[in-house]
């Protein structure tokens, strides 16, 4: 089978949808999104479901808060007849030592200059929000009411039905094998069920970003880390926020439907892709989270499973064009923060491709900035 | 005829046959599409007993056969196990 696209999309995760959406919107015909496996089935739909307006970097700030304000709305924006089940809890975000503090109030001060409602918080005034908080150890936090829970699955689907409403195809179980590239132009995406011509793609492969890359002689610097994440049978509601540590490398919430889900970091994670579970993490996980939050002690895991992070150098994302290809643009390098990135990823790259004015400007998040070692570090990620 | 809205498909997550046949004719026949839209199979049974329903009525919906449709993955642990044994039984092994 043979066909033709005016733009091809790679990667049926929010990013790949979320930019679908936007340029349908726009009047964009002929967009085709294209899919290895289901939906979700990529870093989306094994995600912490988490969303936050506390960053430490002004790009992250931006992107996250007026994220946040669309998926506010996102329901009635994407007229979506399920629920996207925003909970706004808010995160707790949890200091060990002093300098974490530091780093807090500092950010707390660029998160307010931009609009962003947060503050700082005494320990006490931590445990008035959770009150199992085990403040022992702990210096202080951060918290910010908007922040919160979002259905990674709903939320996504809700993006791919209003496309598919204004005229997307989706290919589902459809994997790229390859992109065709004459001179510095597209010619085609070849796939498992066919070839597709277009002059347009679209990098949104998630974890997969390097190989797509590689199909077109792209260096992009960036590695995929595995991170695991469990989840417990439901109970009543007990926690609002979000509680997470940077420090201590974990975060944990409470669902809508009252399952706890937690994540933790580890460098130690492998790199090659690999998405399989390990008791090293249960044991790590239950340990501190014992710790921290003991009554969750009582809690019975029900399930775990992991999903890759897609490292950049700053742990920001990066947006756009590539000097190689023309018409090849990347929407990668979410360093574990893309979903709730996801409705700016597909107004950015609708913008860059139909050349109109940026919402925000994004010049930062090129991937030149690598070469031209214009690095600004974010430093909080688990 | 069975009354749809009155059969629960999922104890654990309280999803009805109803809910089920409205998704699967909406065009989701990916099993893993469906658990994560519902929640089928992902509360404390892990799917012990809905899979089986679920897969029979999307061999029903596409005609393929209950062996050839794309199942969910049994993930860790078996059973649910308390994060404090897991902690407990982690530090005496350290
Ligand atoms: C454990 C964990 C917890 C996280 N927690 C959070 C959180 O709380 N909040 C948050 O905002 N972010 C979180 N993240 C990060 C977030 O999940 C990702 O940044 C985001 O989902 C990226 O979305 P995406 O659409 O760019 O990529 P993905 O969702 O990974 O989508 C890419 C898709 O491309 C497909 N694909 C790849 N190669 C090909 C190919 N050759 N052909 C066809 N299709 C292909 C894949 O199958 C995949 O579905 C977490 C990630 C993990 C792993």
């Amino acid at each position: 089978m043979t066909k033709k696209a005016n733009i091809v999309i790679i990667g049926g995760g929010i990013s790949g949808c979320s930019a679908a959406y936007n340029l349908a919107k726009k009047g964009v015909k002929g967009i085709v999104v294209l899919e290895k496996s289901y939906l979700s089935s990529g870093a989306t739909g094994r995600c912490g479901a988490g969303v936050r307006m506390q960053w430490g970097t002004e790009m992250n700030c931006k992107l996250a808060k007026q994220s946040i304000e669309f998926y506010e709305q996102a329901n009635e924006i994407l007229d979506y007849k399920r629920n996207v089940d925003f909970k706004q809890g808010g995160y707790l975000l949890i200091a060990s030592t002093d300098k974490e503090m530091e780093q807090f109030a500092k950010n707390v001060k660029l998160q307010n200059s931009l609009g962003i409602p947060s503050r700082l918080l005494t320990l006490r005034e931590a445990k008035e929000i959770v009150p199992h908080l085990n403040t022992e150890g702990l210096t202080g936090a951060a918290y910010c009411g908007k922040d919160g829970f979002l259905n990674p699955f709903k939320t996504t689907d809700a993006y791919y039905l209003a496309a598919k409403r204004l005229g997307v195809e989706f290919m589902t179980h459809t994997e790229v094998v390859d992109i065709v590239v004459k001179g510095n132009k597209i010619k085609k995406v070849v796939t498992t069920s066919g070839d597709i011509h277009t002059e347009t793609v679209i990098n949104a492969a998630g974890g997969y970003s390097k190989p797509i890359c590689d199909m077109v002689g792209v260096e992009l610097p960036v590695y995929s880390e595995r991170h695991q994440i469990l989840v417990t049978e439901p109970v009543e509601p007990m926690q609002d926020p979000m509680v997470m540590s940077f420090s201590l490398n974990l975060y944990c919430q409470q669902a809508p439907e009252g399952t706890f889900i937690m994540g933790r970091g580890d460098a130690s994670e492998p790199r090659d892709l690999r998405i399989t579970s390990s008791w090293q993490f249960l044991d790590e996980m239950a340990k501190t989270i014992t710790q921290v939050l003991p009554p969750l002690g009582n809690l019975r895991v029900i399930r775990q499973w992991s999903g890759l992070y897609n490292m950049t150098p700053d742990k920001q994302p990066i947006y756009g064009k590539v000097d190689e290809v023309d018409g090849f643009y990347l929407a990668v390098g979410f360093s574990g923060h893309g979903f709730m990135f996801g409705p700016l990823t597909g107004i950015i790259l609708s913008e860059m491709i139909l050349k109109e004015k940026p919402t925000i400007d994004v010049d930062m998040l090129g991937l030149d900035r690598f070469e031209k070692g214009n690095l600004i570090l974010e430093p909080s990620v688990v | 005829m069975t009354n749809e809205e009155n059969t629960i498909v999922c104890r654990c997550s309280d999803v009805t046959l109803k809910e089920l046949r409205d998704l699967i004719a909406e065009g989701y026949t990916d099993y893993n599409e469906i658990k994560r839209l519902t929640r089928i199979g992902m509360g404390p049974c892990q799917g012990k007993t809905c899979t089986q329903i679920v897969l029979r009525e999307l061999s029903m919906a596409t005609g393929k056969k209950v062996s050839e449709i794309e199942n969910q993955k049994n993930r860790p642990p078996v059973v649910g196990v308390k994060l404090k044994l897991i902690s407990e039984e982690a530090q005496n092994n350290d």
